[in-house]
């Protein structure tokens, strides 16, 4: 999006000036003829990629909007009923409770992940060089390699009541708080908050460290000589240089926490109750198991427009590409 | 001089403890793996009899060397055709700049936050009336044109940055569109062509939603469709469905250890430009 305007005239103008008379009209015809060959040809090699993209991603995206008009169990006959699916998306106590389980994960998965990634990434910058440098990047990426589903499992019983939480909880003497912490109403969502820490932490503190490996280390210098602490150059030069950064891992973590679906469905399945239960595992529910096909369609565009509206103004406000 | 040292003693001590948890889930499955099958062990307990034997039950039961053809056969299936004809719309968008290239731009960027669920109900109903419905075909066509806004997105910024100087002396030297693509700008391309190849196999390998929707049979699915399966089928029986984990884990730990370099590399642009 950074040059725009007509192309043709400003690539011919450096040629021309080396040629002169009817020879430089010819070859202009016939670049320009080039050129208009190259534009169709142009259009053929764009063209897979968008007829995969319609068929598969914007024509199911039309028909999203038009199922969440329309009451239909999935097999007989629909009936329209213009909004009252979006009515009930908004008004219903359990799905208003839903859509407040994904903004709550958004609390974890990203004010704890970017927040602690900041951090963490402060405190280890100066340590990760050579190979100690490589060994923790290959550790803190591994979360994000394998796949959600191996962690939810993994997660599970390490949260489970005889699982690693609970033991180490007994061995330093809190024996007593000890429980099944994705089965307990009071503790299954920031549970599975955690476990969303767990998989983005090492991902935005790897990224927030190659951004501060950019700042000029004369920066923290003069701070020094200034007589600033750690936690005065945190705030005056390492947040204000990583605005990008912390931009895409908002950006990240936002969407993952408005989007979770994987590892709710395996660690909790959106129980007890309704604790965990997350727009993306309802839209599931009541599409392939409630049979309430105009429901789920709407909450699902309802859910489309959450994440466009959590993640335009962040971009707006780094400035960087426009959306 | 002390405060610095104690700075890197902070910094060390946080540095481990980071990397403990994040390896504490791994250490838990793998010695509840040992554990006599059907048994309920704590969290992390060495057995005092190691049953090996689980990793050789759970190879069985989950039956991992279809799953493995099954998740290769979709990667494969998936990742080519996805990168090429990405890099041919990231070709004309950014670097020919055909008619209507930035209306195109826009289009596909409209795809970049849509999550997966926002259309999966109406997908499910399309891959029926197209008659895929349980081959892998329900899992790689549609997830080729989930992957369009990304990898056009990618590719348009790799060829955004090359000079058009590039294209104008081979077209002087006669040169078609063909083989200005195919052998001038694909060569130039291919680190960004391979990061993209990376990021797409891990994302492809990992997918779950569209196996668990679209395909019910776990030898049709991709790893993570497959895992979630056998938790299924598995959930009570602790150290089996650890064992079985683990397994269905080791391709991506073995891949990624040995591209580790590069996957970091690739996953960290991807984000950022993500």
């Amino acid at each position: 999006m950074d040059r725009t305007g007509p192309t043709s005239d400003a690539t011919l103008a450096p040629a021309q000036s080396h040629v002169t008379g009817r020879s430089a009209t010819a070859l202009r015809t016939s670049r320009l003829r080039g050129l208009r060959r190259a534009n169709w040809a142009g259009w053929l090699l764009v063209a897979p990629a968008l007829i995969v993209y319609v068929v598969f991603v914007l024509q199911p995206l039309v028909l999203t909007v038009q199922y969440s008009l329309y009451r239909w169990d999935g097999i007989g006959a629909s009936q329209w009923v213009g909004l009252r699916n979006y009515v009930t998306v908004l008004t219903d106590p359990d799905l208003l409770q839903i859509i407040s389980n994904a903004f709550q994960l958004i609390l974890f998965f990203c004010v704890i992940s970017v927040g602690l990634g900041l951090v963490v990434a402060s405190l280890i910058r100066r340590i990760v060089t050579g190979p100690v440098g490589t060994a923790a990047r290959t550790i803190l990426f591994l979360p994000q390699v394998i796949p959600l589903v191996a962690a939810g499992i993994a997660w599970s019983w390490v949260l489970a009541l005889p699982g690693v939480v609970n033991q180490l909880l007994t061995a330093i003497g809190l024996g007593g708080i000890t429980r099944a912490w994705l089965g307990d109403f009071g503790t299954a969502l920031p549970s599975v908050g955690l476990i969303g820490v767990w998989v983005l932490l090492g991902l935005c503190t790897v990224l927030l460290l190659t951004g501060m490996g950019k700042i000029d280390p004369a920066l923290y210098e003069s701070a020094r000589i200034d007589g600033s602490g750690p936690i005065q150059e945190f705030w005056a030069i390492t947040v204000p240089s990583l605005r990008n950064e912390i931009a895409v891992c908002i950006t990240i973590t936002a969407i993952a926490a408005l989007a979770s679906f994987d590892i709710v469905y395996i660690s909790t399945g959106g129980g007890p109750g309704l604790a965990t239960m997350v727009p993306g595992l309802e839209i599931y529910q009541l599409a392939f198991v409630g049979q309430q096909v105009g429901l789920a369609s709407a909450l699902a565009v309802v859910l489309v427009i959450l994440v466009l509206l959590v993640v335009l103004p962040i971009q707006r406000m780094t400035g960087g590409e426009p959306l | 001089m002390i405060m610095q040292r104690r700075e890197v003693m902070t910094a060390r001590v946080v540095l481990i403890l980071l990397m403990l948890v994040t390896l504490l889930p791994f250490a838990s499955l793998f010695t509840t793996a040992l554990h006599p099958s059907g048994s309920t062990p704590l969290g992390i307990d060495w057995p005092s009899n190691p049953q090996w034997g689980n990793f050789v039950t759970a190879f069985n039961v989950a039956n991992m060397p279809a799953l493995l053809v099954s998740s290769t056969l979709i990667v494969v299936g998936v990742v080519p055709v996805s990168v090429v004809i990405a890099t041919m719309a990231g070709f004309a968008i950014g670097h020919l700049r055909i008619p209507g290239s930035r209306a195109l731009f826009v289009l596909f960027l409209l795809g970049l936050t849509l999550p997966l669920e926002g259309i999966i109900t109406p997908l499910y109903y399309l891959v029926d009336s197209y008659g895929l419905l349980n081959t892998r075909l329900a899992i790689v066509l549609p997830l080729i044109g989930l992957y369009m806004p990304f990898s056009v997105y990618w590719m348009r910024a790799h060829f955004v940055n090359m000079p058009s100087e590039l294209s104008e002396a081979a077209r002087v030297d006669g040169a078609g569109v063909v083989d200005l693509f195919w052998h001038i700008h694909v060569p130039l391309a291919r680190p960004a062509i391979a990061s993209l190849t990376i990021l797409l196999s891990v994302w492809t390998w990992n997918q779950f939603l569209l196996a668990l929707v679209l395909v019910q049979d776990p030898t049709q699915r991709t790893m993570a469709g497959a895992l979630g399966a056998f938790q299924g089928h598995y959930a009570t029986d602790i150290p089996l469905l650890s064992a079985g984990a683990l397994l269905i884990l080791t391709p991506s730990l073995v891949v990624f250890l040995i591209f580790q370099r590069q996957f970091v590399a690739a996953l960290l642009q991807g984000s950022l430009k993500g």
